[in-house]
């Protein structure tokens, strides 16, 4: 039906051209960050003598080690808790019809509508009085009371979809409510979840304000704080500051090269439950 | 088609099947509510409990640190619309918001179109476009400060092409240090906007335009005739994510400009950071905040609505 025209092939290059505005600031990047220091070329042209010297630099005056590990161990244990507890509630949510059920679904979505900044200061003090300023568990129960709202709100939708002939099959086969969402009811919300997994992950681990605010003044720190502290030192040497960033985005970049195809779509359809 | 609300729909029309002693193809027991607890436990302490002490806080001098504070009434509301910094803050964020929705929707859905037929190189280029979206946006932030830099890469570029004439100190020229800002975020999220815009794309059916062509409608016509209209829903989850999102936008114009030069690039986002915690008036960043809040309510009811009303027509 559709037939590669001259006028497609000239849309074919602007597009191309247009993805050089996208490729080339990432491309200065990484050139940038594989050159030796006294070295003053444009950072256009391709790097003649490339050098790690900058990434080992950065490796271990960033800290980055620690910084990834401590991102790698929230967004981790934040994304388990978020998928664990929003699949949990949306069960009765999605399946109880009564007053009670529905009041607590609409107050639960109002909080997509709250800016976190509001709760983002009287919690500081709370996480201090508490004693979880500068710990990651603070990071945690955060990410998992802000997410919560998105995520049940996907998982609701979602649940809604599926026909209850499932879950009555178990029940008649003696199965407990615990036992017959995790063998029945969590299995067939294996595509939103997929979903949750990704979008909370990307927000987590790219997240700056929550840990610049709750792990300031700690050794702790996540990447995205750890890279503000390390500029704020390096500013000038910017080889050695590219390098942890390169460094701090690879994980990010390797996953969605691996998974693009469902990262894309879980963002195009996150919307749509 | 949006599903924002009917997915958001509760379940009200479905027979209700529990108690009574009736069993089978029915509701969970109501009991099963405790399966929300947990959820509900974590959203209480985060969202919804600092939230309303927040409400609360913001009529305060409250300085974050002491034990005491004083109850003051609108004083802090009545700063904010009296103080310069502050109304600056406030045009600012709408500003921002503004120019990045029109902007950002723009080239998403020029990328859209670009990309939804024909080409070759479509999947490879999809996701070079929306690579930006995944990647921290404090990395991109620090990027874009070094390419805008007087001898950094864009100035040099701009040489190199000819337009040396249009070299800035981007970040040290108030104007200019908000143009940048808006272009970062755009070039940071548009692909985010693209993604939406060709799944909208990709539920028009063909023979809709064919039809139009067969007509005699150019491409031009058809397009503002046929698929725009169609793409209604894709716009207006596009308009109420990228709006939000300009409102809320903190990380960008902190690591960017700091809000600078001379507070050209000021935002209520970081003003009330600034506010709470560099100069201890928690009580006045919290009114801030709560500003925030309501501007991105009132625009998120009036897109829902407005969404609402689509849907059905």
């Amino acid at each position: 039906m559709f037939r590669y025209t001259k006028g497609v092939f000239a849309r074919e290059v602007v597009m191309l051209l247009a993805a050089l505005v996208f490729v080339l600031p990432v491309y200065i990047l990484v050139n940038l960050s594989l050159r030796p220091a006294n070295d003053a070329s444009s950072p256009l042209r391709p790097v003649t003598a490339p050098t790690f010297s900058n990434y080992v630099a950065a490796w271990e005056q960033a800290g980055l080690a620690g910084a990834l590990l401590n991102s790698a161990i929230v967004t981790g244990v934040s994304v388990v808790l978020i998928v664990v507890i929003s699949s949990m509630a949306a069960y009765p949510l999605a399946r109880i019809t009564s007053k009670l059920s529905s009041t607590v679904f609409w107050l639960v979505l109002a909080g997509m509508l709250i800016p976190f900044q509001v709760a983002l200061i009287p919690l500081y003090q709370t996480m201090r009085d508490v004693g979880l300023l500068g710990s990651l568990w603070a990071l945690v129960i955060l990410y998992a009371g802000m997410q919560v709202p998105f995520s049940i709100f996907l998982y609701t939708g979602f649940l809604r979809t599926i026909p209850r002939e499932y879950e009555e099959a178990a029940s008649i086969d003696g199965a407990g409510a615990l036992r017959t969402f995790r063998s029945v009811i969590f299995p067939l919300l294996r595509p939103v979840t997929g979903t949750v997994v990704i979008l909370n992950a990307i927000t987590v681990w790219n997240d700056f304000l929550v840990p610049l605010l709750y792990l300031s003044g700690t050794a702790r720190q996540t990447v995205t704080v750890a890279l503000y502290a390390f500029v704020g030192q390096y500013v000038s040497n910017w080889p050695i500051v590219f390098a942890g960033l390169v460094i701090s985005i690879l994980p990010v970049l390797v996953v969605y090269f691996l998974l693009q195809r469902r990262i894309i779509s879980g963002f195009a359809g996150g919307l749509k439950g | 088609m949006s599903s924002v609300g009917t997915a958001a729909r509760p379940a009200t029309e479905a027979p209700r099947t529990d108690g009574g002693g009736r069993r089978g193809p029915a509701a969970p027991s109501r009991k099963l509510l405790w399966f929300a607890l947990p959820a509900l436990a974590f959203y209480g302490f985060a969202v919804v409990v600092p939230t309303l002490r927040g409400g609360a806080l913001a009529f305060t001098d409250w300085d974050g640190l002491s034990p005491d504070y004083n109850v003051v009434g609108f004083d802090n509301f009545a700063r904010i619309f009296s103080s310069d910094s502050s109304l600056e803050a406030l045009t600012m964020t709408l500003i921002f918001a503004f120019a990045i929705t029109v902007l950002q929707n723009a080239v998403g859905l020029l990328l859209a179109v670009g990309l939804h037929t024909g080409l070759k190189t479509r999947n490879v280029l999809r996701v070079v476009f929306f690579a930006p979206v995944v990647i921290t946006p404090v990395v991109v932030a620090y990027l874009w400060k070094f390419m805008l830099t007087p001898d950094g890469a864009v100035n040099g570029l701009l040489a190199a092409v000819g337009l040396g004439a249009l070299r800035q100190s981007w970040l040290g020229d108030p104007t200019w240090a908000a143009v940048s800002v808006v272009m970062i975020v755009v070039w940071q999220h548009a692909g985010y906007s693209m993604v939406i815009y060709l799944a909208g794309l990709q539920s028009i059916s063909p023979e809709v335009i064919e039809a139009a062509a067969v007509d005699g409608a150019g491409a031009w016509r058809r397009f503002w005739s046929v698929t725009w209209p169609l793409l209604a829903t894709a716009t207006t989850i596009n308009v109420m994510l990228t709006l939000i999102g300009g409102f809320k936008m903190f990380t960008e114009v902190y690591v960017l400009t700091g809000g600078g030069p001379g507070g050209a690039t000021e935002t209520l986002s970081t003003l009330l950071y600034k506010s709470a915690f560099q100069f201890d008036q928690f009580g006045y960043g919290i009114a801030l905040a709560l500003v925030l809040a309501v501007i991105v309510a009132v625009f998120s009811v009036a897109q829902y609505r407005l969404s609402n009303r689509q849907a059905v027509s």
